[in-house]
């Protein structure tokens, strides 16, 4: 990759992650923050990229299988939390009251 | 077709979708759907990544590496998903705090692996790895303080609190730099273990001697610094999706925490530096003792209850901790029941995070319209009959919009003082995150129902019951 690349892909990422989250309804807020959080988990692809390219070098595969358990523990707990919140927002409004 | 085209093709479809994922949790409406694209992006990133290497001449995974990749996959997302589905509600901050470290960690681990192993000797791969292993270092230790903080298995220690703190984490930031710089010329392997061991007590000394109300404020930051951590992974293992991913969360964490900041009238700097703000106002001695205070029964409550036609909920962190929202939700029930008009007042930063009391009362099953921001419902305080407060303190103190020397002033608060009554539940006198006296309990239609929410409100409820209320 070429690094002068890199960095406009760097610059571009940031300003997209500033006009994205502009306006949040503070409710959204928590959630927001978690399912970013398991956004952040996508170092997973580096652990898996280290491992692919590791061939037999054993340190090096349980370095990345380790980095791997701890960015997927990231990712799916992250993602399973925020559905969690979410799923009481999408809830019904309980029936009318008499 | 050539297989990278083909990863680049998929790289931006999850790009694009994390995107809109992103941005779709920011409508109530999308929210639901947007975490499952998210979740669906990154999975297809994964995807593309083994695309790459499986149809690659020359390429391939060795069954090796499938065997590491199954057990780290496996151990990873299987305890992730426990925790997930069994952790309560009302942890979520710390829940959060934990999670994130664990994605700082991997960044960290990729970056020891990729400069043992893997260094291809370029300046700008060095650099990236630095500062993988510095901010990775960081995030962990720090999200790990934090979550320790808040399920209270650490308190802040006194010293913390004093000037001494910020010459040690001064002398250990010199030390990380020092190091940082000398691996930039020479890398070997003692520096980088200095390296590693002084950001992670840098990241304990910066979090520990932050203040309980402040710490979501520290979790958003970490938050965007494992964003951060995961971009710089990306310029360690030449992804630009890494790179692209890592950007939005750290710019989209950076934006959050300035909210957050905001709605508690509070600068990133001081919540930094400044150490708790009990400290502070103790210096400020802004207020001295009560003089007014009116305290009543249950039952005295109840009656007022009963008479009303309009009565306002305003929920704080009392009712987390009492875990009293399902109690809470029957008394509304019962209140309802005879044409009593509830709705519950949220102010931003009611609770230990932003959207914490939402959360908790959907728990609870309260209908959304019912809840309130703080903007809608400050005008109705002057035509509504009562207010229950609930374990909050500082979001109702009056003292922030009267006393320009008091520290929560400027602060945005709910008027609930307009109203004809207002009932505390507090379990005592105690002052509130900020420290502060609390203004409101002074004021001659204000009066305080002492005991743990839980209790007075089920006792509430049986006194309702006893009054008739809600029979028909």
């Amino acid at each position: 990759m070429d690094f002068a690349q890199a960095f406009w892909v760097l610059l571009l990422g940031s300003l997209l992650g500033l006009e994205l989250i502009g306006k949040v309804p503070p409710t959204l807020h928590t959630p927001l923050m978690s399912g970013a959080n398991a956004v952040s988990g996508i170092t997973m692809l580096a652990a898996l990229t280290l491992i692919i390219t590791a061939k037999n070098n054993l340190p090096l595969l349980i370095i990345g299988s380790i980095s791997l358990g701890f960015a997927l523990f990231n990712v799916v707990g992250g993602f399973v939390v925020t559905d969690r919140m979410l799923a009481m927002f999408n809830r019904k409004p309980s029936k009318k009251l008499k | 077709m050539d297989v990278s085209l083909i990863q680049s093709f998929i790289n931006l479809i999850a790009v694009l979708l994390l995107a809109l994922g992103i941005k779709g949790l920011s409508k109530v409406r999308s929210a639901k759907e947007a975490n499952r694209l998210a979740a669906f992006a990154m999975f297809l990133s994964i995807i593309g990544l083994l695309t790459y290497y499986l149809g690659k001449p020359g390429e391939g995974i060795t069954q090796q590496s499938w065997l590491w990749i199954i057990i780290g996959t496996f151990v990873g997302s299987l305890f992730g998903a426990i925790l997930a589905k069994r952790v309560p509600m009302t942890s979520m901050p710390e829940t959060v705090a934990l999670f994130n470290g664990c994605g700082g960690m991997s960044s960290l681990l990729v970056a020891i692996g990729v400069i043992f192993f893997q260094r291809n000797e370029t300046f700008i791969q060095d650099i990236s790895i630095l500062i993988s292993i510095f901010v990775g270092s960081i995030t962990f230790s720090g999200s790990i303080i934090a979550m320790a903080k808040l399920q209270g298995w650490l308190s802040t220690p006194s010293w913390t609190q004093s000037k001494i703190r910020h010459l040690i984490n001064i002398s250990i930031a010199i030390i990380s730099l020092v190091a940082f710089l000398n691996l930039i010329q020479s890398v070997n392997t003692s520096t980088i273990w200095l390296l590693v061991i002084s950001s992670t007590v840098l990241g304990i000394g910066v979090t520990l001697p932050i203040g309980g109300a402040d710490m979501p404020v520290v979790i958003s930051l970490l938050n965007s610094y494992s964003g951060i951590a995961a971009a710089a992974a990306g310029f360690v293992v030449g992804s630009q999706l890494l790179i692209v991913a890592g950007a939005m969360v750290g710019a989209a964490g950076l934006i959050l925490t300035q909210v957050m900041c905001k709605g508690m009238n509070r600068s990133l700097v001081s919540v930094l530096f400044g150490g708790t703000l009990s400290s502070q106002s103790k210096k400020l001695d802004s207020g001295g003792e009560y003089t007014n205070i009116t305290s009543c029964s249950v039952e005295e409550c109840a009656l007022t209850l009963e008479a009303a036609n309009k009565v306002i909920i305003v929920p704080g962190y009392g009712l987390a901790v009492a875990q009293a929202q399902h109690t809470l939700r029957e008394v509304a029930k019962i209140l309802e029941q005879n044409d009593i008009d509830v709705s519950y007042a949220i102010h931003p930063v009611a609770g230990r995070m932003p959207g914490h009391m939402n959360v908790l009362l959907a728990e609870a099953d309260v209908p959304y319209e019912q809840l309130k921001e703080m903007d809608n419902i400050n005008p109705d305080f002057p035509a509504t009959d009562v207010v229950l407060v609930l374990g909050a303190n500082d979001v109702v103190n009056p003292q922030a919009k009267s006393d320009q020397n008091s520290p929560l002033y400027g602060m945005p608060v709910l008027d609930v003082q307009e109203a004809r009554t207002v009932f505390v539940i507090k379990r005592g006198m105690s002052a509130g995150y900020s420290g502060i006296k609390n203004d409101l309990f002074d004021l001659p239609n204000t009066s305080m129902v002492f005991g743990d929410a839980k209790k007075v409100l089920s006792e509430l409820m049986t006194e309702l019951k006893e009054l008739g209320v809600g029979a028909k």
